[in-house]
C-alpha cells in the first residue's frame, strides 16, 4: 500500500488517481498509523510553505515524515512537498523538515529570459529537464520530455549530489532531488502525460536497498 | 524554457460535446470524455472545457463529466461556464480539474477572483474575458470594451483596465477570447493579444480565430500569447495538433513533443 499524505494541501485526489491508473494499490490518509504501515510515502501538494509546514504540525505528521525518512521508507516529495523536505523556505520565512539540507529560494523578479524578456513568475507550464545523476526514478526519461510545472519557489541542496536533475527558467534550478530514499519533484508528474507517469511507476516500482 | 501551450476547447452541453466533431477512430464523438482522452494521446497541453448547460440545476451533470475526465487524462484541464460562487469552483476543482474559469460572474462580481484565489491558489483561478473592438473613448481608451453574453451585452469596461485589475485580485491566468475573431477561423486578435500579454504578469491564452497552424505562429509570436485556444481547426479533423506542432517548430517556436 501506498499512503498519499493528506494534509489538506490542494489536489491530492489527481495523485492517487494516476496511482491508481498504474495498477498500485494506495490510501489518501493523515493517519499516523496507516503512514507507518504504507511500504511507499507520497507527499504531494499545492499552496504556500507556511500554510503546509503549519497544517504539518498540527496533525503530527512532520515528526513521522521525519521518523519514517530515517527508517528508509522510499518517499516521493512533489511540488511543495519538494520544497518543505528542505531546511528552511524563504516562502513566509519558513522552517522546514530538514530531511535533505539546504533551503528553497524564489525566482526573483525582474527575472529574464536569454532575449532580456521579463519572465513571468510563476513558473507555469510544460518544462525539460536535463537529467545529472543517473537515479532509478528517471530510468526511460529522455531529454525532449517535458512536465508540467507551476510554482514560484524552488529548492537549492547544499549537497549537488542531491540534485537528480534541472530544468532551466532565467536560470537553471533543481526541477528533481533525492537523497538515499527520498526522491521529489519540482513539478507535477501526475499531470505530466506519459513521461510524467513514467516516473511515477519508477517510484512505485523502486527498491532503494537493492 | 517553457513550452508554448496548444489547447483544444470542448464545449459541452447537458454532458455531450457540442459541435459536429468529425472524428474516426471508435471516438465516440459526442462524449467530451472520450474526446479528452483522444486530445490527451494527440499531443494536447492541456484540455479546456466550457459548459454551456443552459440549466444551473443540470450542472451535476458537468461535475461528473469532470470526474470521468479527470480519471482518464493526465495533464491540467480547466473547466469554465455557469461557474458564479465559490461553492461552484470547489465542485470543478474537487472533481479534477486544476483550474476554474470564470467570466461573466467576475464582472459581476469581481471579488470572486479575489476570494477564490484565497480559497483555491492563484494556479487555480482563470480569467476568461470576451473582448470586441469599439471607438476609442475616455471610458475605453484601449478601444476594446469587455462583453458579456455571448457579446450581446457591452459592459463599459476597458479590456486592459480589466487585465490589469483582475491580475491584482489574484487571477493566475487569463484567457482573451476576441468575439470580432471568434469562428471566423481567420486568425487571432494579435494587437490587443500582445499588449496585454506584454503587460501582464501572468500567462495570457489567446482564443478565437484560429484556422489554420499559421494563425498560432503569429499569435504565439507577434502577439506573445503563451498560450493557444484551438477548436474547429481540430474538431473538423482538417489539422492535427501533430501536425500544428510540427510546424510551430519548424518555425522555431518551443512545443511539447507530441508523444
Amino acid at each position: 500500500m501506498i499512503a498519499i499524505i493528506d494534509y489538506k494541501a490542494g489536489n491530492l485526489t489527481s495523485v492517487a488517481r494516476a496511482v491508481n491508473h498504474l495498477g498500485f494499490p494506495c490510501t489518501v490518509t493523515n493517519d499516523i498509523a496507516a503512514i507507518r504501515r504504507a511500504q511507499r510515502i507520497i507527499f504531494p501538494g499545492v499552496g504556500a510553505a507556511g500554510a503546509a509546514m503549519s497544517s504539518l504540525k498540527q496533525l503530527g505528521l512532520d515528526e513521522v515524515l521525519t521518523e519514517q525518512a530515517a527508517a528508509g521508507k522510499p518517499i516521493l516529495g512533489i511540488c511543495i512537498g519538494s520544497q518543505v523536505i528542505m531546511n528552511h523556505s524563504a516562502e513566509n520565512d519558513t522552517p522546514c523538515l530538514g530531511l535533505i539540507a539546504g533551503r528553497v529560494a524564489a525566482f526573483g523578479s525582474g527575472h529574464t529570459d536569454e532575449n532580456g524578456r521579463s519572465l513571468k513568475i510563476p513558473h507555469m507550464g510544460w518544462n525539460r529537464i536535463r537529467i545529472r545523476s543517473d537515479h532509478p526514478f528517471l530510468a526511460g526519461i529522455g531529454p525532449e520530455d517535458e512536465f508540467y510545472f507551476v510554482h514560484g519557489f524552488y529548492p537549492v541542496p547544499d549537497d549537488p549530489r542531491a540534485v537528480l536533475a534541472t530544468s532551466d527558467y532565467g536560470l537553471s534550478f533543481a526541477s528533481v532531488i533525492g537523497q538515499g530514499h527520498l526522491v521529489a519533484t519540482q513539478f507535477h508528474l501526475e499531470k505530466s502525460g506519459r513521461p510524467g507517469l513514467r516516473m511515477l511507476d519508477n517510484f512505485c516500482t523502486w527498491n532503494p536497498s537493492d | 524554457m517553457l513550452s508554448k501551450r496548444i489547447i483544444p476547447c470542448l464545449d459541452v452541453r447537458d454532458g455531450r460535446t457540442t459541435k459536429g466533431i468529425r472524428f474516426k477512430d471508435n471516438v465516440d464523438i459526442g462524449d467530451p470524455v472520450a474526446m479528452a482522452r483522444f486530445y490527451y494521446e494527440a499531443g494536447a497541453d492541456e484540455i479546456v472545457f466550457y459548459d454551456i448547460t443552459a440549466s444551473h440545476e443540470r450542472r451535476g451533470i458537468m461535475i461528473d463529466v469532470v470526474r470521468r475526465v479527470a480519471e482518464t487524462i493526465f495533464i491540467p484541464f480547466s473547466v469554465g461556464g455557469g461557474v458564479r460562487t465559490l461553492e461552484d469552483m470547489r465542485e470543478v476543482l474537487l472533481a479534477g480539474a486544476e483550474k476554474v474559469s470564470v467570466n461573466s460572474a467576475a464582472v459581476r462580481n469581481p471579488g470572486i477572483i479575489a476570494r477564490g484565489a484565497e480559497a483555491f491558489g492563484s494556479q487555480c483561478i482563470v480569467l476568461g474575458m470576451d473582448v470586441k473592438q469599439v471607438s476609442r473613448s475616455a471610458d475605453i481608451p484601449s478601444g476594446y470594451e469587455v462583453v458579456i453574453n455571448g457579446g450581446r451585452t457591452y459592459t463599459g469596461i476597458d479590456a486592459i483596465e480589466w487585465a490589469q485589475r483582475a491580475e491584482k485580485l489574484g487571477a493566475g491566468e487569463i484567457c482573451l477570447n476576441s468575439i470580432d475573431a471568434d469562428g471566423t477561423q481567420e486568425g487571432y486578435e494579435l494587437n490587443l493579444t500582445s499588449r496585454i500579454s506584454t503587460q501582464a504578469g501572468i500567462p495570457v491564452i489567446a482564443s478565437g480565430g484560429a484556422g489554420r497552424p499559421e494563425h498560432l505562429r503569429d499569435v504565439l509570436t507577434v502577439g506573445r500569447a503563451d498560450a493557444a485556444l484551438i477548436a474547429s481547426m481540430v474538431h473538423y479533423g482538417s489539422h492535427t495538433i501533430a501536425g500544428i506542432k510540427s510546424y510551430l517548430k519548424q518555425c522555431g517556436i518551443a512545443v511539447r513533443p507530441c508523444s
